[in-house]
């Protein structure tokens, strides 16, 4: 039950576009057509799924204060969690590179549409965010904490189809010129922010 | 207001120094100080480093401390990777420069958790997220690898301070119609209403602190941008 409130929270109420804002400069430049956001949006589910579970481990069993005991007992008060930034960012740069050889060996066609987004992806906020939201919020196990990346994965995914699908309709429309592209852009997910917090304080 | 102050100084070191062979503050030089400002502005124009810029500006105070962190990571970044621009193979030339980024980053985390921890707290992840702040590889990417240092250091510092604006512009609006007052540290708050409105009924205005109003907010500030920029305009 906890993993399906976590799901649904991350998913809705702390959506990554809507309430953090991260990820947005890909979120800009990729939503001009619903095929392209489709493509990225399933990139970010597969990379946030998969290095958030790592990131979890490696902040668990090697960088958090005490977390080294299970090499020596002495390690009790070794607190590595200073270079917890350079290390999340190291694993998110091999794994989106990792992930991208896998997948372009065994699943060509998968790596046809996803291909061009995955080197993207490495420095897409909401990769890193997700690592750290993980950390701050302590999950307190790695179902969880995979639970939680699947679901900002697919919060991003939501909002990115979203955009993209209204900014295809909203070329046939008269904006003020001014405002054109990347302005109306901003407040209509803006307004799409307001939607989202209707559902705040859901909880299951 | 920030821009202001930080470009004064600049100007009168330039009529000092205008004697060397190529001037330190040359017309090409001044350009890249001045073209971020509005022209090439990072945020609004080159669409670069959204998401922190939005997450922050909730208060003043927070996001001038956002700021000078971008411009110290920004200014030290570009004059790093601009020196190391002849030994860095262009394969791993990607993690070569997160890795500069992250030291940085981790230098200016260490450094607020130390002296500024209520104000460390607030920005949480954000901080870190400097790291792939896409102004800064984008800088990195397009400007660094390929120019000397003085060039960019200064482009460094043009762009962090395009950021800075619009980010301290967006907390102003933000911080006077949602709470009413700006807080500065030290001195406190500073009320920009008398109390009698407040007892006419005038009520401050949540909404303002909610994350979408700071996306309508920079969506505003751009549409006034390019009313007065008329090339800037996009075709759809």
């Amino acid at each position: 039950m906890e993993a399906v409130n976590i799901f649904v929270k991350s998913i809705f109420i702390d959506n990554m576009i809507f309430a953090y804002f991260l990820g947005m400069c890909s979120y800009l430049a990729v939503s001009k057509t619903v095929k392209t956001a489709v493509g990225l949006g399933a990139a970010v589910i597969f990379v946030l799924g998969i290095t958030v579970p790592i990131n979890y481990l490696l902040e668990n069993f090697v960088l958090k204060e005490g977390a080294l005991t299970w090499v020596d007992a002495s390690f009790a008060d070794v607190d590595l969690s200073f270079l917890s930034f350079i290390m999340f960012i190291a694993v998110i740069a091999s794994m989106v590179q990792l992930v991208e050889m896998i997948v372009e060996k065994f699943a060509p066609a998968l790596y046809g549409a996803l291909g061009i987004f995955l080197p993207l992806i490495a420095v897409n906020c909401s990769i890193l965010g997700g690592a750290l939201f993980m950390q701050e919020r302590q999950y307190t196990n790695i179902g969880d904490a995979t639970v939680f990346g699947l679901g900002s994965g697919v919060g991003w995914f939501l909002a990115i189809v979203a955009i993209a699908a209204i900014r295809e309709k909203i070329r046939y429309s008269n904006v003020p010129a001014p405002l054109r592209g990347l302005g109306i852009t901003f407040i209509i997910t803006g307004l799409m922010g307001l939607g989202f917090m209707a559902f705040m304080g859901i909880e299951l | 207001m920030s821009t202001e102050t930080a470009v004064a100084p600049e100007k009168k070191e330039v009529v000092k120094e205008a004697v060397p062979k190529e001037p330190l503050f040359s017309a090409k030089n001044k350009k890249l100080l001045t073209d971020p400002l509005d022209d090439d502005n990072p945020i609004t124009v080159q669409v670069l480093g959204i998401c922190s810029a939005l997450a922050i500006t909730v208060q003043v105070q927070q996001a001038v401390v956002m700021c000078l962190s971008v411009l110290f990571v920004m200014l030290f970044g570009n004059m790093i990777i601009s020196l190391m621009r002849d030994v860095i193979p262009s394969r791993i030339r990607i993690i070569v420069q997160l890795v500069v980024v992250a030291s940085l980053v981790i230098l200016v985390d260490q450094i607020l958790k130390a002296f500024l921890p209520d104000i460390a707290e607030k920005l949480s992840v954000f901080i870190g997220l400097i790291i792939t702040n896409c102004i800064i590889m984008g800088r990195f990417e397009a400007f660094a690898m390929g120019n000397k240092l003085w060039p960019s250091a200064l482009d460094g510092i043009g762009n962090a301070i395009g950021y800075a604006w619009i980010l301290v512009a967006v907390a102003i609006v933000r911080e006077i119609f949602g709470s009413g007052a700006i807080s500065f540290p030290g001195i406190g708050q500073i009320k920009f209403l008398p109390a009698s409105f407040y007892d006419a009924g005038y009520m401050n205005n949540n909404l303002m602190i909610l994350p979408p109003m700071a996306l309508i907010t920079v969506g505003i500030i751009i549409w006034i941008q390019r009313s007065k920029n008329q090339k800037l305009i996009e075709e759809n």
